[in-house]
């Protein structure tokens, strides 16, 4: 049963990164608009560009 | 336009010194647009970017500043194709999104630490039944503790916030039963874990989070959005004034940017923007859409004149009062202050469901504790018992059982175009029994039309509404909207007070006052046909007619007031116009209980007549008059184009020249009134199951844990069904 004390808290680490993710991602304001990222996708102008 | 536009109130602070300004756009729907705008706007030289917010319909510019004028931006804006519109985010909504932004933050606080323990637990509990060691379950338990106790008091605090905030002013809300249930979860559980016992319930404390905060949200989102519409709607709205900035230079700038003392143009066909007072100038105005009065009165130097009313004849100078100064608006602010005394002591059905089950909770957990003593039990065992009733009935269903139906159902509401300002309007929408009209604005279009089309002979009506393009009067243009009309006729000229001259092939062609065309004889007749409207003569050589213009219904009243009436409401009239007015639209519509020459004050008399015998009066009104009237009803509506009082005070607005959106405001709030207590019930009904197998001690936390995410879910299922179209 060793392995549990490696294994739970790299559960536990994965899940606050996730956590982490999601907070960031509101904090940059990714959740203002959630209708127009639909509609930015099918913009191709910026493939030019690349 | 020629002037100088001024919207430096507008525009706001950036980042990296940069200016910025929020502007509503309609019309935005599809990725083309966004691109269009967002290209356009950054090809402006000077504009670092443009954002478009499509959810919420807005754009954000941002720009270096002193190198873009503000009405630059706009006018780019225009040339693309859109129509822009700034305002500043309100107060209010800003702290409804920070406020949002937390609960959200604590839900998914909660939703992590959820998972994480519940994965640990499923574990404890598969090993309860095998072979799990007591050292192992003891580490998985403290582990959950780590996990939960600081997720829990994070993620808890919207509800310990509350809860205390209740219980200062001795009052208890449903926040107390909560956390009192997930503060005492947790304290047990850590005291069973010190002790080596089976069952912790940590999962159970940030399940019940999770779940009610997905309800917390749910609500809040709902209201910020509302918010948003509303806001955007404002701007839209949103008029400018000509300000003279000095002796004798004006300005076009927003109304938001004037104060007052600040001198302002009028001129004839334009509505005024603001209260004040006449320094100069002479005119007629008309004030239907203030006090529902569609007479125009004179004004003069020395008179006051409100916002939201329509300088017809002359063009006058208007000094801007400040807030209180205006009569009118001091007494409708008077009444306002009185009537929302009486509003507040409705109780919102949440509460009244607090305040039942609180006591009832704590009651049945102490009778528990007590009947274990007495029956023998340990106090450890028989406290540990009473914990877990208090978990049980700890109200999960019911936190969701109401916000759950009030997003779902103002979601309805939103597509039958209304819009509310809370989730408790569902529930007073329900509970109406009699409708009160306001007339003018209300039941009939805001703007004038043409009401005797049929009665005159179709050439002359097509001259009228040719001659009409030549004048600026509001009364012309109800003409030329009448008519279609879109070749002026070359060489007519206005004479202000009179009308409108030509000389067409020899022919001299006047349309204006019926006296000055040689028709007053004929006026009269046409005034007795339609007592209410204004009237105006076309002459044309020897052939002549009198236009009567004036408000016409709705295009669906008569229809809406006929399936109100059919559906059991009692429907009546209450106007600020002159009764003759009233009556002629009154038998229009089938409506036996009418009165006009209402003032502010008589309306809420009214309004109190009603409520002591017992009915509850929604209240659809317009006007500056009928903002102590709404604000006093147990429920009220405004159109769109209501003015900006009336709409602050009314529980909601319908968008549209339709009246059909009331009916459908009364139809969505009664079911979901209904689907409301049917949750309730099933939240009950829950806990006469779940209750008495706690009291027999024998609630495991894997029961808690599959009683409380059923019957969530069976909740938020029910709640589902008031969304359909009505």
């Amino acid at each position: 049963m060793n392995v549990l004390v490696f294994l739970v808290p790299l559960a536990l680490g994965l899940g606050l990164l996730g956590l982490g993710a999601f907070v960031w991602s509101m904090k940059s304001g990714q959740f203002d608009d959630l209708e127009g990222a639909a509609h930015r996708v099918l913009d191709d102008e910026d493939i030019g560009r690349g | 336009m020629s002037e100088m536009r001024d919207f430096s109130v507008f525009v706001r602070p950036a980042a990296d010194g940069r200016a910025a300004m929020d502007l509503a756009v309609e019309g935005i729907h599809c990725a083309a647009c966004m691109r269009a705008i967002e290209k356009g706007l950054a090809a402006e030289p000077g504009v670092t970017g443009a954002r478009v917010n499509l959810a919420n319909r807005r754009v954000t510019v941002e720009w270096e500043p002193g190198r873009v004028d503000p009405g630059r931006i706009l006018d780019r804006m225009d040339a693309i194709g859109f129509h822009a519109h700034p305002f500043t985010v309100g107060r209010a909504e800003d702290s409804e999104r920070r406020e949002e932004k937390r609960l959200l933050i604590c839900l998914a606080v909660a939703g992590f630490a959820a998972m994480n323990i519940m994965l640990l637990s499923v574990s404890v509990w598969a090993g309860n039944v095998s072979d799990i060691t007591p050292e192992t379950r003891d580490f998985f338990h403290w582990l959950s503790a780590l996990i939960a106790l600081p997720a829990a008091l994070y993620a808890g605090m919207p509800f310990f916030e509350s809860a205390g905030r209740a219980l200062r002013q001795r009052a208890v809300n449903m926040d107390v039963p909560i956390s009192l249930g997930v503060l005492l979860a947790l304290g047990m559980s850590v005291v069973e874990t010190l002790n080596h016992a089976e069952h912790a319930y940590f999962d159970s404390a940030v399940m019940l989070l999770f779940f009610l905060l997905v309800g917390r949200y749910l609500e809040r989102a709902m209201r910020r959005r509302t918010r948003a519409v509303a806001t955007n709607l404002a701007a839209l709205k949103a008029e400018t004034a000509v300000k003279f900035v000095s002796e004798t230079e004006i300005r076009t700038v927003p109304v938001a940017a004037l104060a007052a003392g600040d001198l302002v143009l009028v001129r004839p066909g334009e509505r005024i923007g603001v209260d004040g007072t006449v320094v100069e100038g002479r005119s007629e105005i008309d004030a239907s859409l203030v006090t529902g009065e569609t007479r125009p009165a004179t004004v003069q130097a020395g008179a006051d004149v409100y916002a939201g009313t329509l300088n017809l004849s002359g063009t006058i100078k208007v000094r801007v009062h400040s807030a209180e100064e205006g009569t009118l608006l001091a007494e409708v602010q008077r009444l306002l202050d009185k009537a929302a005394e009486t509003r507040s002591r409705h109780v919102v059905l949440a509460d009244r469901a607090a305040r039942l089950y609180a006591p009832v909770v704590h009651l049945t957990a102490l009778l528990t504790f007590l009947g274990w003593i007495v029956a023998g039990a340990g106090w450890h065992d028989a406290l540990i018992i009473a914990i877990t009733v208090l978990i049980i009935t700890c109200p999960c269903a019911l936190g969701l059982a109401i916000p759950a139906v009030q997003v779902v159902a103002s979601g309805a509401l939103f597509r039958a175009r209304i819009l509310i300002n809370s989730g408790d309007v569902l529930e007073r929408l329900a509970e109406a029994d009699t409708i009160a009209f306001d007339k003018t604005g209300t039941l009939t279009l805001p703007e004038a039309s043409l009401l005797n089309a049929g009665a005159v002979e179709p050439g002359l009506v097509a001259l009228a509404g040719r001659l009409a393009l030549t004048s600026r009067h509001p009364l012309a243009a109800a003409i030329v909207a009448a008519t279609g009309a879109a070749e002026p006729v070359p060489g007519a000229t206005e004479e202000p007070g009179s009308g409108v001259r030509a000389v067409i092939d020899g022919t001299e062609a006047f349309l204006g006052k019926p006296e000055d065309a040689r028709l007053a004889f004929e006026a009269g007749a046409v005034q007795q046909a339609h007592p209410s409207a204004s009237l105006i003569a076309i002459r044309f050589g020897e052939r002549g007619a009198v236009l009567a213009i004036g408000q016409r219904l709705r295009p669906d009243a008569v229809e809406t007031v006929t399936a109100l009436q059919r559906a059991g409401y009692r429907v009546l009239i209450l106007s600020g116009d002159h009764a003759a007015a009233v009556s002629e639209a009154a038998a229009s519509l089938g409506v036996a209980e009418h009165a006009g020459g209402l003032k502010p004050a008589d309306k809420i008399a009214r309004l109190e007549a009603l409520r002591a015998e017992g009915r509850r009066v929604m209240m659809v009104g317009d006007g500056l008059n009928d903002a102590p009237a709404l604000a006093a009803a147990h429920v009220s509506l405004s159109p769109i184009d209501a003015t900006h009082l009336a709409q602050v005070q009314a529980d909601g607005v319908f968008i549209g020249a339709a009246l059909a959106p009331v009916l459908a405001a009364l139809r969505i709030g009664r079911r979901a009134k209904r689907i409301m207590i049917e949750n309730l019930w099933l939240a009950v009904l829950y806990n006469a199951v779940a209750v008495p197998i706690a009291i027999a001690g024998l609630v495991t936390p894997l029961i808690a844990a599959l009683a409380m995410s059923g019957s969530s879910i069976l909740v938020t299922l029910n709640a589902l069904r008031s969304g359909r179209a009505a």
